[in-house]
């Protein structure tokens, strides 16, 4: 290779998330040793492992919430490691829902809604409220505009905070185990909404225990074990581990 | 023995009376409002990270805290009059009522700011909301309306504490009394009647304060559940 070319600054294949040897630490707890994986744009990947292997630590450094201590995150084309970084404008581009739907309770779906893209974005209101209505149909709840999140299903509270995280038009979805909080009879709706979400072409990062469902949706599978990536690949690696501890835990079906 | 109780020269008065009700609601009035200020900047204070500001907050709110009202309302009409500074006795009273006031919402506010979810600040951090986006529309609202009772009673606490200020003679509900029956030598009639009126004014105020509840939580009015 000749180290004097130099790279375009944005090519346009570039991953839209890319962490390299990422490293974090609780305290004297090591979370991250050394985690790499790259998404490419209307690309879905799925990270699964253990309850306490990092899966969430990796997504939440992805959107800033925790500050990685060595290693390289890119989202976007912006470095999420350098100490300048605008976090807020980091996160217009980043959408993210987590385990227990975090709906704004004294606002109604509506306001939940429209508040970011008119606080943040400055939208108007008429516009962010046709913005609303439209990411609702998306998620199949329209008719929940004026209703308050107490009187969702925890299903379709989760499902409209997916489409409050739409309204801002990320350019990536980071998806917490979005349904381990459910009722399993209330999980296939908002899976079905995620897979119609990746059906579009939207570029995501979700942890999720559900096997098949992240068989069905993963280009690729990354299995993280004890900090680090111990597998990772195409779907096909749930069925066909390579490692001892993947087969484990597909087998165990945890 | 045998108890007569003459009303008439009382009520006679009623103007009078009259009065220093208006003026005992026009300082609670402004305490309230007043206080209310104060209490979400010293619970945004006391919450802020910052040492020194949440101590700074802390020791006023400690002061006021372990000192009788009276007390402050002396340091208050003293303190400003040994600044060359003249005020008057309503001046002094309202003045010296916020800042009573401001202490205790201060902690109620915190109270309610505190008991706010992380999951909902992370969920609007996520969206991208700037920090005071953040307090105004995750933690704020939803946090008042948490301890909106709470801060209900003390206020209505303040109103009745406020005829404490008939000591630096406020021309208040309290003051009208001591006027009153000093004129009439029917003291015991004149603070029953003023006794009354202080019931009918915890009344306006807390149905005053319930009006104000469902036009700020509009939640609980569409869903009906009470505060
Ligand atoms: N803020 C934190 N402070 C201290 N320890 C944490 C924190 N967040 C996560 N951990 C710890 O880090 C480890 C990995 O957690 P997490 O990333 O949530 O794992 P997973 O999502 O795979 O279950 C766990 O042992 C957890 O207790
Ligand atoms: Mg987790």
């Amino acid at each position: 290779m000749n180290a004097h070319v130099i790279p375009p600054a944005a090519p346009p294949n570039a991953p839209v998330v890319a962490l390299r040897d990422v490293h974090k630490s609780f305290g004297a707890l090591k979370v991250l040793d050394g985690v790499s994986f790259a998404v490419g744009r209307g690309e879905v990947i799925v990270l699964i492992g253990r309850s306490g292997s990092g899966k969430s630590t990796a997504l939440r450094c992805i959107d800033r919430f925790e500050t990685i201590d060595g290693g390289e995150i890119e989202v976007c084309g912006r470095r999420v490691d350098d100490a300048r970084l605008d976090v807020r404008a980091l996160r217009q581009d980043v959408g993210i829902v987590f385990q227990s739907y975090n709906l704004f309770p004294h606002l109604t779906i509506e306001e939940n809604i429209t508040l970011a893209p008119h606080a943040v974005k400055k939208v108007p209101k008429a516009e962010a409220r046709a913005l609303a209505a439209k990411v609702l149909a998306q998620v199949g709840l329209e008719e929940k505009l004026h209703a308050y999140p107490e009187q969702l299903s925890g299903g379709q509270q989760q499902r409209a905070a997916i489409a409050r995280s739409l309204a801002m038009q990320p350019k990536v979805m980071l998806f917490d185990e979005v349904t381990s909080a459910l009722d399993p009879e209330l999980t296939g709706e908002v899976l079905k909404v995620i897979e119609a979400l990746a059906a579009d072409g939207m570029t995501m990062v979700l942890v999720t225990h559900e096997m098949s469902f992240a068989r069905g949706i993963a280009d690729q599978v990354v299995f993280m074990h004890k900090g680090k990536v111990h597998e990772a690949g195409p779907a096909g690696i749930l069925s066909s581990p390579s490692t001892p501890e993947l087969a484990q835990f597909v087998g165990t079906g945890l | 023995m045998g108890l007569v109780l003459d009303f008439s020269v009382v009520l006679d008065r009623w103007q009078a009376l009259l009065d220093g009700a208006t003026l005992t609601l026009q300082l609670a009035f402004i305490a309230v409002v007043c206080g209310a200020a104060i209490g979400v900047f010293g619970a945004i204070g006391r919450r802020s990270g910052n040492a020194l500001v949440e101590r700074l907050w802390g020791a006023y709110v400690e002061a006021i805290r372990n000192t009788p009202l009276l007390v402050q309302i002396f340091l208050v009409y003293f303190g400003l009059s040994s600044l060359g500074l003249q005020f008057s006795a309503f001046t002094v009273a309202a003045v010296a009522l916020t800042i009573n006031v401001g202490a205790y919402t201060t902690e109620i506010m915190r109270a309610g700011f505190d008991s706010i979810h992380k999951g909902q600040i992370e969920a609007a951090e996520g969206l991208g909301l700037s920090k005071a986006q953040i307090y105004w529309h995750v933690i704020i609202w939803p946090g008042i309306e948490r301890v909106y009772p709470a801060l209900t009673s003390q206020f209505v606490l303040l109103m009745l504490a406020s005829s404490v200020t008939s000591q630096i003679s406020a021309e208040e509900l309290t003051a009208v009394a001591n006027y009153i029956q000093s004129e009439t030598y029917r003291s015991f009639e004149t603070y029953i009647v003023v006794a009354l009126i202080y019931v009918a004014l915890s009344f306006i105020m807390r149905f005053g304060f319930w009006l104000l509840g469902l036009a700020l939580f509009p939640r609980r009015r569409r869903l009906g559940t009470p505060l």
